[in-house]
């Protein structure tokens, strides 16, 4: 493939994945809303089109029309680049991110991700770390208590889960000895006695997965870990002092990094995109998508169910949770798979 | 080509951001150019092919050391340095002096330590070879400093532990 073509695909499959997610998160928006409705007995929103399906919109126009405040006490450089640190980090991390097998259009063949790289869990990763960055330097920024507290909380809980999550994960690199996102999903191929999916928590993973889980939960911030932003103390945390469109950069940072850690989580652990795959041509080369897709989509229900029923914790218990239960946990996982796959060799 | 034009631009951007992170008054401006020029460091190894070391770099300074800078900063809420003016002196002679002498320096080891020019991607990337130079060929060095770390977490716990709570502990064993 020659540099244009090259760039020119890139390109393409840039903007493809960049319009995918947006709406992916607008709708995770509506998705929390309804679900959660209904788990509290109420409609949601129903007002804006069939079903409220045009509420995400309505609420993108009231955005970007609202008056955006800059309060007088904050240190304004970094005030405004704190919500594009977090936007561009929660979109720069689904880059490496595999969706299916590759396509040929035309005589050009590509796979199904924007950049297929052979460290890509390693960079998601990495990104993922400097996320951080912008509820920490929101929180400091703004000069008010309540989101210097909310951001201290959030770099301090990020920090600590991001240890255990981190561990988690190496038990499946373990398995499949790749840090490349596709070779793992291509290792989980296939059935144990015809029908019992290869998946990695059928592999003896499932306690890495429980791991994982509970410390993604931590790391987007979300119930029953959001004490960055725990509305009952702190007003609204982090974000207390952003208004219009820059609270919304937050929002859409948040659902972003949900989305991606519900990707990872369906590549490492549910089997990526392996599911039948029967029909016509273009049935077969849009299934796999579709169980994809179908797999984010229950873990990102799952997210909503866990809000819509637990409570928080206390900021004490959180720090005991991860650093006593989860990292021994996740290191005792580590070395119980690494004495197996040593066994086996 | 390409590869030596992102190199070189990178590196621009490294030596801004050490440059940024004298010039700057307020702790946090400078620990946010220290993010900066570990990010472009990471770059830098991962043009020059080590993609492990790279990402690493990324997860480790800048994802993990660098949250707890940042954080110290903001929890002791320090403000910006006053200017002490310092003597005249000092900067007519100190920043020359200091540009000649690591001038004089990289010249030294470009010329006389017999280093060769890496091209870009050739240095080990892979983890695998990586894995192979840490857990077989140098082993004990990486052991070791293993327990180095050991030793200097277990010094920083001891540190932070309560005064009272350390004789609670000897009253009782």
């Amino acid at each position: 493939m020659s540099l244009t073509t090259f760039i020119k695909v890139s390109v393409v499959k840039t903007v493809i994945a960049l319009f995918v997610l947006l709406t992916a998160v607008a709708y995770s928006v509506w998705l929390e809303r309804k679900v959660v409705g209904h788990i509290q007995n109420r409609w949601g929103p129903t007002r804006v089109g069939p079903f409220g399906l045009l509420q995400p919109l309505a609420d993108g126009a009231k955005f970007l029309f609202k008056e955006d405040l800059i309060p007088p006490h904050v240190y304004k450089p970094l005030y405004i680049a704190a919500p594009m640190l977090a936007v561009i980090f929660a979109l720069t991390s689904i880059s490496v991110i595999p969706i299916g097998n590759s396509v040929t259009i035309g005589n050009i063949q590509t796979p199904l991700q924007i950049s297929d790289v052979n460290i890509g869990l390693l960079i998601v990763l990495g990104i993922t770390s400097l996320g951080v960055y912008g509820v920490a330097l929101a929180g400091w920024s703004s000069n008010s208590k309540y989101s210097l507290l909310g951001g201290l909380r959030a770099s301090a809980q990020m920090v600590s889960y991001e240890i255990s999550l981190g561990l988690s994960l190496v038990g499946v690199l373990i398995l499949t000895g790749s840090f490349s996102l596709r070779a793992i999903v291509d290792a989980q191929a296939g059935t144990f006695l015809g029908f019992i999916p290869r998946w990695n928590i059928f592999q003896g993973q499932l306690v890495a997965f429980f791991i994982y889980l509970t410390a993604a939960y931590a790391e987007t911030n979300r119930v029953p870990f959001d004490l960055p932003e725990a509305e009952t103390e702190l007003v609204a945390g982090y974000h207390t002092e952003y208004s219009a469109m820059k609270f919304a950069m937050f929002f859409m940072a948040e659902y972003a990094n949900m989305i991606t850690v519900a990707c990872l989580a369906s590549l490492l652990f549910l089997g990526g995109w392996h599911g039948p795959v029967f029909g016509p041509a273009w049935l077969q080369a849009l299934l796999p998508v579709f169980w994809f897709g179908l797999r984010v989509l229950v873990f990102l229900f799952i997210y909503i169910w866990v809000r819509g029923t637990l409570p928080r914790f206390r900021y004490d218990q959180l720090m005991a949770f991860g650093w006593k239960f989860l990292l021994p946990l996740a290191i005792a996982n580590l070395v119980v798979t690494a004495l197996i796959v040593a066994m086996r060799s | 080509m390409l590869h030596l034009t992102l190199f070189l631009i990178f590196g621009a951007i490294c030596v801004a951001g050490a440059v940024n992170l004298l010039v700057q008054r307020h702790p946090i401006n400078a620990a946010l150019s220290l993010v900066a020029v570990m990010a472009s460091l990471a770059v830098e190894y991962l043009l020059l092919g080590a993609e492990f070391v790279a990402a690493v770099q990324v997860i480790v300074y800048a994802g993990a050391i660098m949250v707890l800078f940042v954080f110290v900063i903001m929890l002791l809420n320090a403000g910006e340095e006053a200017r002490t003016g310092g003597s005249r002196v000092a900067i007519l002679f100190g920043i020359p002096g200091m540009l000649a002498g690591s001038l004089l320096g990289a010249w030294v080891l470009i010329t006389h330590s017999g280093t060769q020019e890496v091209p870009a991607g050739a240095l080990p990337g892979p983890p695998r070879e990586i894995a192979n130079l840490l857990f077989h060929d140098f082993l004990l060095p990486f052991e070791v400093t293993s327990v180095l770390v050991l030793i200097a977490i277990m010094g920083a716990v001891v540190l932070a532990a309560r005064p009272e709570s350390v004789e609670q502990q000897k009253r009782e064993g």
